[in-house]
């Protein structure tokens, strides 16, 4: 299928080329969504749709304003600092008590493993407006709801399993006699454990991390039956502007958001080369 | 294993302890330390997730109200046989009296009515008004006539039959009514047709995301063998296409498709500007099913890819080859030889998505309109709008329920230890 063979028939390369055609179709729908919004949040009208001048890449077509308007605007930058105080918290939080977990999961005699595993994979699996109803339910009995703990906790419990899946996943390729030459060489046991086996299986710990991060930063149902008016997230006040009035603003923020997933996807890249070359494997 | 040597002295370590008991103690500590590791994480998760999934499993048949409420009235009113068709006798009127003037101090009697309203409608206002009557009733009796006098409703037996049927502190009505059921004179009986709808959004949830699960295949699985029969440079170029949309918030992509379907959006403006159709005849793609599905597909479709991709990657080229040299051209090659081995792969992406979807809120809320709304778009309304939160929670407990089952089928194909991210 890499490459087409000199001796194929016509009925071969006409299926060659319209595989790959139909893939690219794929990748289009795939990709196009989120590049189509990048040229519209510089639209310097408040349509949503590409205007007559923006066709002719006329200058006066685009314009900053609604980048201008979310850097001003008071309630997108409350969101702003309502998420970036809430999410490294959380994913703090998350990276903490998952690590130290993880690292217990990994020892070979663990009573009760898969039901252990099961209760901390949960947040994971179960639907978000269910968690959502119960936390909503539970965190008013005892005055959570509507806190800022309260939703840095919530999402600090769903950040978890993404931290436990990654972390486990660097440990199976740990070598555990470095723990016992660390200990035979007089390391007491969290001196080997910031000393030997944190550097080891920093990328788990890191990718995870960002898993935390971006459950936090990303989530929007939890929050929007947590939270009071006092935790607005940045996805809240998106999900408010798009329900009920929907603003060109949301595009440039939008936008904004596509860089940072950028940035975050290139960062686990960086990672796993980073990995896969300590592993001995050669990176793609 | 023996824990003695050839003339029968016990093995001991260099302290002397037996071998055996050493070997025990040891285990036993280094079992309890893993233990501890986990422990905060364990009782962290226990606190902030797992307790509300409990106390919500505990919502959904909780039933206290009645009894706190108007807890001498439910005694009473035990007493009474609602099948005979009369009003209850003096002392259960008495005993409601009692109970209502403490209710109305503590302003609890509004929140009985609104609960009861769920069950029968018109009780709210009957327990407004009867509590705004009430400091103006003798104290000596007879209660029965002055409480039929404040509204006539108290003599009429389905009044009682209501609070009587939930008197007791647990109850099925909440699950009874989230699948469209009500306790009629003759026991158990289906609603009204056209009261049904709790069931038919089940039912649509379903197939939605059957639907989102097909589709996510048809387009995930060519991408999916694309990326694993080409060269690891080329695929790892290309597997950005599907991380970064994997990466992309939610919220995004929601928006993303709300410019693009929308009537006056990017697709129809190209559609009326190729004059496929014209500016009259501009499709409507969104506030419905459709708007639903293609944002859904677009949203879960690298859920898709990422399992099958992982499980194409080990399926080794040489059996299509041995498969070709022995004779079968391209199609059967694949359909024979190669399609059956990534089998495992269409189970872990679809289950996946499916899972995903069922469950989804965000987006049926933004794009779905009316037509193209889930089952957990209702729990959403019932817990914020018409604060039902008891039907919230046993319609919540059955999409858990559902959710459940197939994370436990997914887990016998994939294993939950063999979840891979990004």
């Amino acid at each position: 299928m890499s490459a087409l063979p000199p001796y194929a028939s016509p009925l071969q390369r006409t299926w060659f080329y319209s595989f790959r055609i139909i893939c690219g179709l794929i990748f289009f729908f795939l990709i196009f969504p989120i590049l189509v919004i990048l040229p519209l949040s510089f639209n310097a009208q408040d349509f949503f749709t590409f205007t007559k001048e923006m066709l002719s890449f006329d200058p006066a077509g685009y314009s900053f304003k609604h980048y201008n308007d979310f850097f001003t605007n008071p309630d997108w930058q409350q969101a702003l600092v309502n998420s970036v105080l809430i999410a490294p918290v959380a994913t703090l939080l998350a990276t903490a008590f998952g690590t130290i977990a993880a690292v217990g999961l990994s020892q070979s005699h663990v009573p009760y493993k898969p039901a252990i595993m099961a209760i901390l994979i949960s947040p994971m699996i179960v639907p978000l407006i269910i968690s959502a109803a119960g936390m909503y339910f539970f965190y008013s009995r005892i005055g959570l709801q509507g806190t800022y703990w309260g939703v840095v906790l919530a999402h600090a419990a769903l950040g978890t399993p993404f931290v436990i899946i990654t972390v486990t996943a660097t440990l199976v390729g740990f070598d555990r006699s470095l723990v016992r030459a660390s200990a035979s060489l007089g390391a007491n046991p969290v001196t080997t454990f910031f000393k030997v086996q944190m550097p080891l299986i920093v990328p788990g710990v890191v990718s995870g991390a960002l898993f935390a991060f971006i459950t936090s930063f990303d989530e929007v149902v939890v929050v929007l039956f947590l939270g009071s008016a006092g935790q607005k997230t940045l996805p809240w006040q998106m999900f408010t502007g798009l329900r009920e009035q929907i603003s060109p603003t949301i595009l440039a923020v939008a936008s904004l958001m596509v860089a940072i997933s950028i940035a975050l996807l290139t960062v686990l890249e960086l990672l796993r080369r980073r990995s896969e070359r300590l592993r001995g494997l050669t990176p793609g | 294993m023996s824990d003695t040597t050839d003339n029968g002295q016990v093995l001991t370590t260099q302290d002397g302890k037996p071998l055996k008991a050493a070997l025990r103690r040891a285990l036993r500590r280094e079992k309890l330390r893993a233990f501890l590791l986990i422990a905060p994480l364990l009782i962290f998760v226990l606190i902030t997730f797992v307790a509300p999934i409990v106390d919500m499993l505990f919502r959904s048949v909780e039933n206290s109200i009645v009894a706190d409420t108007l807890p001498k009235t439910v005694i009473e009113l035990n007493k009474w046989d609602s099948s005979s068709g009369e009003a209850p006798g003096e002392e259960v009127y008495a005993a409601l009296y009692d109970d209502m003037l403490i209710a109305v101090d503590l302003k609890t009697h509004t929140r009985l009515g609104s609960r009861l309203n769920y069950e029968q409608s018109g009780i709210s206002s009957l327990f407004r008004k009867t509590g705004r009557r009430i400091k103006r009733m003798d104290e000596d009796g007879p209660f029965k006539d002055q409480f039929i006098g404040a509204d006539k409703k108290w003599g009429e037996v389905e009044t009682w039959q209501v609070l009587q049927q939930f008197s007791p502190r647990y109850t099925d009505g909440y699950f009874l009514n989230a699948f469209d059921a009500q306790r009629g004179p003759e026991g158990i009986e289906m609603k009204p047709e056209n009261e049904q709808i709790y069931m038919f959004l089940f039912g649509r949830t379903l197939f939605l995301s059957i639907v989102i699960t097909l589709s996510c295949l048809l387009l995930g699985y060519p991408i999916a063998f694309l990326l694993a029969s080409l060269p690891l440079r080329t695929s790892n170029l290309l597997m950005i296409l599907v991380l970064l949309p994997f990466w992309t918030s939610l919220l995004v992509r929601t928006s993303a498709w709300k410019v693009l379907l929308q009537q006056q959006g990017v697709i129809n403006d190209f559609l009326v500007w190729t004059r496929l159709i014209d500016d009259a005849g501009r499709l409507v793609m969104i506030n419905n099913q459709t708007g639903t599905i293609i944002a859904m597909t677009h949203i879960l479709l690298p859920f898709m890819i990422l399992p099958l991709y992982s499980v194409m990657k080990t399926i080794s080229p040489s059996y299509v080859r041995a498969a070709k040299s022995l004779g079968a051209n391209d199609w059967t090659a694949f359909w024979r030889v190669y399609f059956p081995q990534s089998v495992p792969g269409i189970g872990a992406g679809a289950i996946l998505v499916f899972i995903l979807s069922i469950g989804y809120y965000i987006t049926p809320e933004l794009v779905g309109g009316t037509s193209g709304i889930f089952i957990s778009n209702r729990i959403a309304y019932h817990i914020s709008s018409s604060l039902n939160w008891g039907l919230a929670a046993s319609l919540g407990t059955l999409l858990l329920v559902a959710v459940l089952v197939l994370f436990v089928v997914y887990d016998k194909i994939v294993g939950i230890d063999n979840v891979k991210l990004g």
